[in-house]
């Protein structure tokens, strides 16, 4: 009875420790995106690097087939580690990759595709950051699978490796 | 050219560097209700800081989206509900208060509870020991 009461003490710090370690094991910086499970945002914006500035890419014109979004900049470092996975993956046709080329100075992209390779059908330039607010970014590289009806199917922050594509984006293809 | 003149060259680079360009409102009651959001809005990269003070480009795009929000007509809520429709519930400084975050808001608070009730268990029996003078054998007492 009385080895019971020293118990409780024990079993709560016990409970306690374990609560925190958990917590020192999540990583903040990988916020949830509220968009997967929902319809992509209509975007339309200038293509990078197209004669015609008054070109647009739609979004919306993308439905009936499962497409990569990857969100990058020439400025980001951790982007080109993910950059020669990207460049095989161009020469497979299961899944199309577009470009988001984020709040970047057109000149400086095209020099870095120019580099670097360009894996993209397209990237569309987004210089002030505002498709990227509306498609909630906070980090680059971040990547978006979006499925045959549009809707965001997965977000990955930070930059693609194998193991996440075989899982998350080719790996998740009907 | 002395190290004085360079340190000055160089702040004043800084600061440009730095500088967003301030956003104003035309209506002071705009104007408060920009400021009080910015204050209810984490940065998502800077992420102990609220949007008042956060120096990251992303803080910087987030208060323009707000400024523009409220220029058009759109309410505190639904200029909070944009982003956290974006962003997700973590946008909001303050965590709202609902079921998934009902420990965070009371656990310390528990936790404080629970201590003080072992606090005062572990006291009063204590407590009750030390008086307990019924065992003590007065017959040999010099006064």
């Amino acid at each position: 009875m009385k080895r019971w009461r020293y118990g409780i003490p024990l079993a709560a710090l016990v409970v306690l420790i374990g609560l925190l370690a958990y917590g020192l094991g999540l990583d903040p910086r990988h916020v949830p995106s509220p968009l997967v499970g929902r319809p992509l945002p209509a975007l339309s914006l200038p293509v990078l690097g197209h004669p015609d500035p008054q070109a647009r890419w739609h979004s919306a014109a993308l439905l009936g087939k499962p497409f990569m979004l990857n969100v990058w900049a020439s400025w980001c470092v951790s982007c080109r580690e993910e950059h020669p996975l990207l460049v095989e993956l161009s020469g497979d046709d299961r899944l199309p990759v577009y470009g988001l080329n984020y709040r970047d100075r057109e000149a400086d992209a095209l020099a870095w595709l120019e580099r670097w390779g360009d894996p993209y059908i397209a990237s569309v330039h987004d210089p002030k950051g505002s498709a990227g607010l509306t498609l909630g970014v906070y980090a680059v590289p971040e990547t978006f699978l979006i499925d045959a009806e549009g809707h965001v199917r997965y977000k990955h922050i930070g930059p693609l490796t194998r193991a996440v594509l075989e899982e998350h984006f080719v790996g998740a293809l009907p | 050219m002395s190290v004085r003149w360079l340190c000055l060259a160089g702040l004043l680079v800084a600061g440009v560097v730095t500088a967003e360009a301030p956003l104003y409102f035309e209506d002071p009651e705009q104007h408060e209700r920009y400021q009080g959001l910015l204050e209810e809005l984490r940065c998502l990269v800077c992420q102990n800081q609220s949007l008042t003070d956060s120096p990251a480009p992303l803080a910087q795009d987030m208060r323009r989206e707000v400024h523009r929000m409220i220029e058009a007509g759109y309410s505190n809520q639904q200029v909070v509900e944009f982003l956290a429709s974006r962003y997700g519930d973590f946008v909001h400084y303050r965590p709202p208060l609902r079921a998934a975050t009902l420990l965070l808001w009371f656990g310390p608070l528990l936790l404080l509870g629970a201590a003080a009730w072992a606090v005062v268990y572990v006291v009063r029996r204590h407590a009750g020991a030390a008086i307990d003078t019924d065992a003590v054998d007065d017959g040999n007492r010099p006064c």
